[in-house]
């Protein structure tokens, strides 16, 4: 076997190398942006650049003092807007999750039962969408929804209202835009769930004696849990922490732990506390994470 | 020979007074210009083993799929039990269907797939066990119920689609290829064994197959398909030995068919004369077909003699060269070139270890009983 010739001989070889670009890139651009954002959560607010005080400090000739400051951490718990923001998140992630659900499974299911040709092109228009920039999709969404935008124009045409509808800035502009964004993402790996599915089981299921919809019922939807699975935490889990869509097209009391950072971080400066936000968020979605892995995992091994 | 009460009992489909348990009416079945089923009619008596024999494309899945209910015919209906089954769908018929695939439950158990059908209908609890525990037991899988399909075999695979298809005792069982999926020797054991439990049952099964052995040993009747018609029904030695053409003939078995014309046509007995096998054959039985027509007759290798002697008389008697042995232990199959250039296929038991065996190039005389040819006109 040839091998690189000089890192060969202290112990690398290419299939080495292979492997460690992935974990370098990972080790550079997560585990070190990790560390540091830990580092300043543990750290107290300073009128400085960076706004924050370094955790070591010679304090004489020869010591160096640690000094971890929970009190971050502790103002997360005091205060009921970090509680009451992070509840509302969840919640908000949670309802787009199913709204996404309830509108992608059909469209899931449409597609992976179409033809092979159709379903080629109706797969190119779910990911269509990705084609143009994230916010430049949701700014159009603030053209359709505000006060003289296109949907109110046309209900007025339509003279089924006579005043505009307040619709931008409002839970419901929220939900049309994390819904609308993220409904590929659940579409997706259901389609390829549901794409393996042996359809000639509903014929059995009916030979012994299932409505359709009961065939639907009891093995089309246990058999694409996994995909189910998939998809909601491709939702649930970024939806969570989701800042430009409530932030351009919700209210102001659209309060959602990601716009509660944005405000630590820059408006008031309070680098510590958004990073201790940072990482309680995180360590909130590390459950959901290990649980889509699983389930990731179980699918590829095709154990159903 | 058994009396006349008796052949109705044992071959309802020679009485005409019979009550068909399956009626298949003038059936069609067209895709676009494609008539996948044309104008089937037959007829299917209760406690029968009924077999759609044809190749792949030939339309015996479509019929069947039909009588399930998951395609609807262009013209025709079909009468199960007497009852229309026009417009009834498939979890409405009294009909069950075990899938080429065998299409088990992968989420489910042994036990739960087998149950599905009978927890559809709203079975008692306690019922539902005890026919499961039994069916299963009938197909010796007592032990495999908490199993998941995907930790069975493929004969106990093929053995659950059986006992889930037959748990919710349906008027007719069809089977799509159902032994097709399997290796040869299961095979041949699992025929045994379908019918034995459908002598149990007493359930009329509708098979689809393409493999005439496996039509043979398991069906009462045979219906052999081409291009969506049938063009034979009748018991497997009536197919295998009066077969009503070519392509009977050549589709169910081997045969050897040579292409002759009629020189003499009497009520008690036909001669043909045919170039292809440079000689006249003989047939003690009359036909009706046309005076010089164009005519075939089909002799089964196993019916051919062969010696190195010459046998007496002109007919039915050719000489050729053996041109290639194929020995199978319990027989052989000889291949022997006529000067006309056709060769003709002959199998021999092996009845002796130690026969002086007949070699290749050996010149031969090929002679059959004047009983033995079938003469076609199709």
């Amino acid at each position: 076997m040839r091998r690189i010739g000089y890192l060969s001989k202290v112990g690398v070889t290419g299939r080495g190398l292979v492997v460690a670009l992935p974990y370098l890139w990972l080790l550079l651009f997560l585990v070190v942006p990790f560390v540091i954002v830990l580092k300043i959560s543990f750290s107290d607010v300073d009128l400085a650049i960076p706004p924050y005080k370094p955790l070591l400090e010679w304090i004489g000739r020869n010591s160096l003092a640690i000094k971890v400051n929970f009190n971050n951490y502790a103002f997360l718990f005091t205060d009921a807007l970090y509680i009451h923001a992070f509840l509302n998140s969840i919640k908000v992630a949670f309802i787009s999750t199913l709204l996404c659900l309830i509108i992608g499974y059909p469209i899931a299911y449409g597609i992976a039962r179409s033809s092979a040709t159709t379903r080629n092109f109706l797969l190119l228009l779910v990911v269509l969408p990705f084609w143009t920039s994230l916010l430049l999709r949701v700014y159009a969404w603030i053209g359709l929804l505000k006060a003289n935008g296109v949907i109110n124009n046309v209900l007025i045409w339509l003279g089924l209202i006579h005043e505009p509808l307040t619709l931008l800035y409002t839970p419901f502009a929220m939900y049309v835009g994390i819904v609308y964004s993220y409904l590929p993402f659940l579409i997706l790996p259901l389609y390829a769930n549901l794409e393996k599915m042996d359809w000639e089981l509903l014929e059995a299921a009916e030979d012994l004696g299932c409505r359709p919809w009961q065939a639907f019922y009891k093995i089309t939807l246990p058999l694409s849990r996994n995909g189910i699975l998939a998809g909601s935490m491709l939702v649930f889990i970024p939806a969570v922490g989701e800042f430009v869509i409530p932030a351009l097209l919700g209210g102001p009391n659209a309060l959602m732990i990601g716009r509660v950072l944005w405000d630590e971080f820059f408006s008031n400066r309070a680098w510590p506390v958004a990073s201790a936000v940072a990482i309680l968020l995180l360590i909130l979605l590390v459950p959901f994470m290990m649980w889509y892995q699983s389930v990731q995992a179980r699918e590829s091994a095709g154990a159903r | 020979m058994a009396n006349a009460g008796d052949a109705a009992k044992t071959a309802p489909w020679r009485d005409p007074s019979a009550r068909a348990y399956v009626q298949i009416e003038r059936i069609t079945k067209s895709f676009g210009d494609f008539k996948a089923v044309d104008d089937v009619s037959l007829k299917i008596y209760q406690g029968e083993i009924f077999c759609l024999l044809g190749a792949s494309g030939c339309g015996k899945t479509t019929l069947l799929r039909m009588l399930g209910g998951f395609e609807t015919p262009s013209s025709g209906r079909i009468l199960i039990d007497g009852e229309d089954m026009t417009g009834v769908p498939p979890y409405e018929r009294p009909v069950n269907m075990m899938f080429q695939s065998y299409a088990l439950f992968p989420h489910m158990s042994v036990e739960q797939n087998v149950a599905f059908g009978l927890k559809q209908d709203r079975v008692p609890r306690a019922e539902i066990a005890e026919r499961v525990a039994t069916m299963l037991e009938l197909v010796k899988l007592g032990g495999f119920a908490k199993r998941k399909p995907h930790q069975l075999s493929g004969g106990q695979k093929q053995r659950v689609a059986l006992a889930r298809s037959l748990v919710k005792r349906p008027k007719l069982l069809l089977l799509d290829e159902p032994l097709g999926a399997l290796d040869k020797k299961l095979r041949e054991h699992t025929q045994f064994e379908l019918i034995s439990l459908q002598d149990k049952l007493g359930v009329t099964f509708l098979v689809v197959t393409h493999d005439q052995e496996e039509a043979m040993t398991l069906a009462s009747r045979i219906g052999v398909m081409d291009h969506g018609e049938i063009v034979q029904a009748g018991t497997p030695s009536e197919i295998y030995e009066f077969p009503s053409s070519k392509f009977v003939a050549d589709f169910v078995g081997s045969v050897n068919i040579f292409e002759g014309k009629l020189i003499e046509d009497e009520p008690e007995h036909v001669r043909i004369g045919s170039d292809e096998l440079g000689g006249t054959i003989f047939v003690s039985h009359g036909i009706s077909a046309a005076p010089e027509a164009i005519v075939w007759a089909a002799v089964r290798p196993e019916k051919i003699f062969m010696s190195t002697a010459q046998p007496e008389g002109t007919d039915n008697v050719v000489r050729g060269a053996v041109q290639d042995i194929a020995y199978l232990g319990d027989l052989s199959i000889y291949l022997v070139k006529l000067p006309t250039g056709k060769v003709v296929r002959v199998t021999q038991p092996n009845t002796s270890r130690h026969a002086e065996a007949i070699t290749w190039e050996q010149q031969v005389y090929l002679s059959w009983d004047a009983t033995s040819p079938v003469v076609v006109t199709r």
